[in-house]
C-alpha cells in the first residue's frame, strides 16, 4: 500500500477513476439538462457557457451526453472483465490443478482464441452474433477470456505442489476446497492487475465497436457512438469529436495508469 | 536452425486447425436459419421445400464433421464461398482488397518501429531528463487514446485545418500518410516504452563500460553495445504488436475510407454477409499468424539461444 501510495502515476489514476465514477454515479445532477432533451432551435452550436461542450445535431447538450456516457462506459468496461475473470479464471484453475487432457483440451482452445487479433476475434464474435450492445459486452468479454485462463493457471502449476497446498489435502480438504481456499488467493494479485487494466482495453474495445456501429445503439448517450456520429459535421463541428474523444482517452488513461501502479506495488521485485 | 524452423512450422498446424475450425463454427453458432445466414435475403422469401432444398444443396443436412471437411477442402483450393449479398466469390471481393490492407500495416508497422524504437533509445539515453518524462508521459497516453479519434484528429490538423494531406481515400503516397500514422502511433508508444526499458538495463552492463573506456563514441557506444542485444525484447514486443496493429487498421480504414479488408469486414458485419464474414476473418487470422511466423524466425535467427534452446 505504501508503494503505492509513493507512485504518482497510480495516485493519479486512482484519482481520476473516482473522479470518473462519480461523474457516472452523479451524472444527472451534474448534467445541465437530460441528455436525450433536444433543442431544434439550438443545433451545432459551438462551446459556450450556456452549453459548456456545444450541442449536436438534435441540439442535444453535448456536456450532459459525455457525462452520462461515463455510466455506459463505466458498466460496458466492467461487466466483459467480470465474465472474463470469471470463466477464465476458472478455466485456468481447472487446468492447472487437474492437468492432464483437462489441461490439453482447455489451453489449446486458449491458444486458438489468442491466435486472433483481439479486435478482429471480437468482431468475428459480432460477426457471428450479430451488431448490438450485448453481442458487443459478450465479444470482449471471450477476447478476455485466455487472458485470465493463462494467468490462473501459471500461477497455480507455481502453487499447486506447495507445502502448504499439500499439508492441506493430507488434512483431508477435498479439491474444490484446495482449489478456491488454498490456491486461487495467490493467483488474486495479478488476477487484480490484469483486470484493471482488461477494464481499460475493454472501454477501448467497445468505444472501437459502437464507432463502427456494431457496439452501444442510439440513442443511447455512448462514447463511440457519440463518435460515430460527431463524424458526420466534420470539418465545421469539430467539438462533437474533442470531448467524446478525451473522455474515452482519459478513462483508458485512468486505468492504464491504476493498472501499473498496482503491478509495480505487488510486484516484490521492484 | 533447420530443425527450429521446421518444429515452428509443425507447431503453427494445431492452431490452423482451431482457427478454421472457430470460422467453420461462425455458421452453426449463428443464430437463426443457416440457408438464410448464407444466402442473405434472397432465401428470406422462399418456401419451406426450396430452403429444404437448398439446404440439401449447401451440404448443410450433413453431419457437422463432414461439413468441416468440406469447407476446409474447399478452402484449400481456394473457395472460400459466395457473398451472401453481391454472389460472388468471397476470394475475388478479398483479393480486390487485399493490396490495401498489406500496404496499409507495412506502412504503419515502419512507422511504429522507427519512431518507436528511436524515442525509446533518446530516452533511455538521456534517462531522467525532460525529454525522458515527456517521452514517458506520450507513450502512456499513446496507448490510451483510441486509434480511430487519433485519426480523426490527425485528418482535423493536417487534412480540414491545414490542406497539406488528402483526408480520405487511396491513391498516392500522400494518402497513404495519415492513416499509417494512425495505425503506427499506438504500436510506436508501446514499443518505445519496451525499447526504454530494455536499452536501458543495456547501458547497466559491464561491457558497456569497457566500451566507453575504450574511448568509444557515445552514439558507436550506444548503437551497437546497447541497442544490439536491446533488440531481442523489441523484436518480441513488435511481433505481439501486430494484433494490435491489424485491429488499428480496421478501424482506421473505417476513418480514412481506405478500402481494405478492414471496411469490407466491418460491412459485411453490418450487412450480416456471414460467408464474406467468415473470408475476412479467415485471412486476416492467416495473415496474423504467418507475421508471427515470420517474427518468431527472425527471433531465432538473432537470437542462438531460442535456436539451441
Amino acid at each position: 500500500m505504501r508503494r503505492f501510495r509513493r507512485n504518482r502515476g497510480a495516485l493519479l489514476g486512482a484519482v481520476l477513476v473516482a473522479l470518473l465514477v462519480g461523474a457516472a454515479v452523479f451524472a444527472p445532477w451534474l448534467a445541465d439538462r437530460g441528455p436525450s432533451q433536444q433543442d431544434l432551435r439550438a443545433r451545432l452550436q459551438p462551446p459556450s457557457l450556456t452549453h459548456p461542450f456545444g450541442t449536436d445535431e438534435f441540439g442535444r447538450s453535448l456536456y450532459s451526453r459525455v457525462l452520462h456516457g461515463a455510466r455506459v462506459s463505466l458498466l460496458t468496461g466492467l461487466i466483459p472483465v467480470v465474465a472474463a475473470l470469471v470463466v477464465g479464471s476458472s478455466l485456468g484453475l481447472l487446468a492447472g490443478f487437474f492437468g492432464g487432457r483437462l489441461e490439453g483440451a482447455i489451453m489449446r482452445v486458449m491458444d486458438v482464441l489468442l491466435a486472433f487479433p483481439s479486435l478482429l476475434l471480437a468482431l468475428a464474435v459480432v460477426g457471428t452474433l450479430g451488431p448490438g450492445l450485448v453481442n458487443a459486452v459478450i465479444a470482449i468479454a471471450v477476447v478476455e477470456i485466455p487472458q485470465y485462463a493463462r494467468l490462473v493457471r501459471s500461477v497455480v502449476l507455481g502453487t499447486r505442489e506447495e507445502d502448504y497446498v499439500q499439508a492441506a489435502r493430507a488434512l483431508g480438504a477435498g479439491n474444490a476446497r484446495l482449489m478456491l481456499r488454498h490456491v486461487l488467493p495467490s493467483a488474486i494479485g495479478p488476477i487484480v492487475v490484469q483486470a484493471t487494466l482488461g477494464i481499460g482495453f475493454a472501454i477501448l474495445a467497445m468505444a472501437g465497436l459502437s464507432f463502427l456501429g456494431l457496439g452501444v445503439q442510439p440513442p443511447t448517450a455512448d462514447w463511440g457512438e457519440m463518435l460515430a456520429r460527431g463524424r458526420r459535421f466534420l470539418p465545421e463541428a469539430t467539438w462533437l469529436m474533442v470531448f467524446p474523444g478525451v473522455a474515452v482517452s482519459l478513462t483508458v488513461l485512468a486505468f492504464n495508469l491504476l493498472g501499473d501502479g498496482l503491478r509495480d506495488a505487488l510486484d516484490p521485485r521492484s | 536452425m533447420l530443425r527450429y524452423v521446421v518444429g515452428r512450422l509443425v507447431g503453427t498446424v494445431p492452431v490452423l486447425f482451431g482457427v478454421t475450425l472457430l470460422v467453420f463454427a461462425m455458421t452453426v453458432l449463428t443464430p437463426g436459419d443457416r440457408v438464410v445466414a448464407l444466402l442473405g435475403d434472397a432465401a428470406q422469401g422462399l418456401g419451406q421445400a426450396a430452403r429444404e432444398e437448398l439446404r440439401q444443396e449447401l451440404g448443410l443436412d450433413q453431419p457437422l464433421p463432414l461439413q468441416y471437411v468440406q469447407y476446409v477442402s474447399g478452402l484449400v483450393q481456394g473457395d472460400l464461398g459466395r457473398s451472401a449479398r453481391s454472389r460472388r466469390p468471397v476470394v475475388a471481393e478479398i483479393r480486390d482488397r487485399l493490396p490495401a490492407t498489406v500496404e496499409l500495416a507495412l506502412a504503419g508497422l515502419a512507422i511504429a518501429v522507427a519512431l518507436g524504437v528511436s524515442l525509446g533509445v533518446l530516452a533511455a539515453v538521456r534517462r531522467g531528463s525532460v525529454f525522458d518524462s515527456l517521452a514517458v508521459a506520450v507513450a502512456l497516453v499513446g496507448v490510451s487514446v483510441p486509434v480511430f479519434w487519433m485519426g480523426f484528429l490527425l485528418m482535423i490538423v493536417f487534412a480540414l485545418e491545414l490542406g497539406w494531406l488528402p483526408a480520405s481515400g487511396r491513391g498516392t503516397w500522400r494518402h497513404l500518410v495519415l492513416p499509417a500514422v494512425t495505425v503506427g502511433v499506438a504500436s510506436a508508444a508501446f514499443i518505445a516504452r519496451i525499447t526504454r526499458g530494455a536499452v536501458i538495463e543495456t547501458l547497466g552492463q559491464d561491457y558497456v563500460r569497457t566500451a566507453r573506456s575504450k574511448g568509444l563514441a557515445e552514439r558507436r557506444v550506444v548503437l551497437r553495445h546497447a541497442l544490439r542485444p536491446a533488440m531481442l525484447p523489441i523484436v518480441t514486443v513488435v511481433g505481439l504488436q501486430l494484433g494490435g496493429l491489424l485491429g488499428g487498421a480496421v478501424l482506421t480504414e473505417t476513418v480514412f475510407a481506405w478500402p481494405g479488408v478492414g471496411r469490407l469486414l466491418v460491412d459485411a458485419i453490418v450487412a450480416r454477409d456471414l460467408p464474406l464474414v467468415q473470408g475476412c476473418v479467415l485471412v486476416i487470422a492467416l495473415l496474423f499468424i504467418g507475421v508471427n511466423l515470420v517474427v518468431d524466425l527472425s527471433y531465432a535467427a538473432i537470437n542462438p539461444k531460442v535456436r539451441y534452446g
